[in-house]
């Protein structure tokens, strides 16, 4: 086939999804970026400020405590997360299991919970007067930590977020590993290598590349934490304020107090963190192991 | 033997986990038996006084005119266009990608998949402002239309199609003189089906559980989603003075009913996107 006719026919199969690409993710970018350029004052309309929104957000403290609290959250919500999707993708691999497919089907369930269900039934179990931990603790004589106050809350969210997504995480992984070839298990069992060395030498390092996947979906995830947070404000109101985390702080400039090209700003600097993080990470991870 | 002991304490463990994964949903179904009155009264992991599970139904179907079957119609409706709407898609460019060479492909590739970094919500305020300007705001193509692009979607169907598929099936067909789309609606689309129904399901979840797009972009509780449409009846259960707290039942009843349909969706598709995910996930 000539090599036009090849690229009119593949034409035919991208153009479709490449217009939406151009219409719905390239165009409202470009837009947002020309909006952040602007600002909208009491005397004089709109004017061009150049990059004055970015210099105003780089020294925003309200900003710039939302991106540390969930580059934290990140830091240690992530890796446990991670660990438990693989120790649980290891585990159903492994053949050791009784009912190996309960256990998958089980732990992958909390993703079809939306969020927001999520994040009112965590909301509703924490509760410190009625909520089902507490009464717990109290028939058995302790007091239980107040999930919902300044200290733990964090952590509270840590815990919702990692419910949800860890057997997403999880299917990932154990998608990966149903793809090493069955020679390599035989060459280790030959080799006398048991379960758990075979875990160690050949599945986790199968396993890089969905990992780093997995990584780079949690990085962004964690940096933009919104629906969780925004439902557990009702209950916990004086600890989350409108910018507990980057998303919410863009979402109330942008709704509430109406400064849409500071918040077309915030949400482009928002998406260059995510960005940074992201190939950070993987830079990390990627690293060859020194021997 | 070894085997055989380590196995039930690995099983031991895994119950644990599993304890903990399934509980929130234990409480849920629990939770939707009981009175307003009984979920603050009563213990929260079993039954309270009275078993009210069809009147909560009943409660969540009929408040505020039944608004609620409205959410659930809505929901359904922009899930399964965005996801049928955002699968074709990503699976014509997937194969179109993965099985034809031209000028160009690899920066686009590149481009399209750099993108899977760009997170939503950044998005989705600029998506926003864009809509409000040709009035595309508080529609339900507001919700739609963004749902349609998923660069994560496309880059799940580029490796499938790129392993799915033999060159010699291809080439035998065009030398039989079967056109482009001929050839990929009777031979290929087939083998692609798994990968096509793994790209649907994760964009049905991605769709059915949106929060902030719909938030945003969506004023008129009519078109509100299931999630946006609980977490304002959520916000008049809890909201203090003339709060209204009977409310919470059917907060929690409408919870528990609007998970039920994915769970479905996932239980009886299982067999295709779990093949979908192994022989289509990242195994680069």
């Amino acid at each position: 086939m000539r090599a036009t006719a090849m690229a009119n026919r593949a034409y035919l199969f991208i153009a479709p999804f490449l217009a939406c690409f151009v219409l719905l993710f390239l165009l409202p970018l470009g837009y947002a970026g020309y909006l952040s350029l602007f600002k909208d004052q009491l005397v004089g309309g709109t004017v061009f400020v150049g990059l004055d929104n970015y210099v105003h957000a780089l020294g925003d403290a309200q900003l710039l405590r939302g991106v540390l609290r969930v580059g934290l959250f990140f830091l240690v919500q992530v890796p446990v997360m991670l660990l438990v999707a693989l120790a649980v993708a290891l585990a159903v691999d492994s053949g050791l299991l009784r009912l190996a497919g309960v256990f998958r089907l089980g732990v992958f369930v909390p993703y079809a919970v939306p969020s927001v269900v999520a994040a009112l039934m965590w909301g509703y179990l924490y509760g410190p007067d009625f909520g089902p931990l507490t009464q717990l603790g109290e028939r058995l004589g302790f007091t239980a930590p107040h999930l919902l106050g300044d200290g733990w809350l964090l952590t509270s969210l840590g815990n919702v977020v990692t419910w949800e997504f860890a057997g997403y995480n999880m299917i990932i992984l154990y998608s990966a590993l149903r793809t090493v070839p069955a020679e390599r298990y035989e060459a280790a069992a030959v080799d006398g290598a048991g379960p758990w060395r075979t875990a160690w030498h050949l599945k986790i390092p199968a396993l890089r590349p969905a990992l780093l996947l997995c990584l780079v979906f949690s990085v962004i995830g964690s940096f933009q934490l919104f629906a969780e947070p925004n439902l557990i404000q009702r209950l916990a109101p004086t600890v989350i304020n409108s910018s507990y985390t980057p998303n919410l702080y863009a979402y109330s400039l942008a709704f509430t107090s109406q400064q849409v090209n500071y918040a077309a700003a915030v949400s482009f600097l928002l998406g260059f963190v995510i960005l940074l993080v992201s190939y950070a990470a993987l830079l990390l991870a990627n690293r060859r192991p020194r021997r | 033997m070894i085997a055989a002991r380590r196995s039930n304490l690995l099983t031991l463990g895994m119950t644990a986990l599993l304890v903990y994964f399934l509980f929130p949903l234990f409480w849920l179904v629990i939770a939707s038996t009981k009175t307003t009155g009984d979920l603050f009264a009563t213990f929260g992991l079993w039954f309270g006084h009275d078993f009210s599970l069809v009147a909560n139904v009943r409660a969540t179907f009929t408040h505020n005119h039944g608004e609620y079957g409205r959410w659930m119609l809505n929901t359904l409706v922009y899930a399964a266009v965005s996801a049928l709407g955002a699968a074709s898609l990503a699976t014509f460019a997937g194969y179109g990608f993965a099985r034809y060479t031209f000028r160009g492909r690899g920066p686009l590739l590149g481009l399209i998949l750099g993108t899977i970094m760009v997170p939503t919500t950044a998005l989705a305020i600029p998506t926003y402002l864009l809509f409000s300007k040709v009035s595309l705001v508080n529609t339900p193509w507001a919700v739609i239309l963004p749902s349609l692009v998923s660069p994560f979607g496309l880059f799940l169907m580029w490796v499938y199609a790129r392993d799915a598929i033999s060159d010699s099936v291809l080439e035998a067909a065009r030398i039989d003189g079967a056109g482009e789309l001929a050839i990929f609606f009777k031979v290929t689309l087939r083998s692609l089906i798994p990968g096509f129904v793994t790209v649907l399901l994760f964009t049905l979840v991605a769709t059915w559980n949106n929060y902030f797009l719909p938030l945003i972009m969506l004023n008129d509780p009519r078109y509100y989603p299931i999630t946006v449409g609980l977490s304002s009846w959520s916000a008049q259960a809890v909201g203090g003075n003339g709060g209204n707290a009977d409310l919470l039942a059917s907060v929690v009843t409408g919870s528990l009913l609007s998970v039920l349909p994915l769970i479905a969706a996932f239980l009886m598709l299982q067999r295709y996107w779990q093949s979908g995910l192994s022989a289509g996930a990242v195994k680069e």
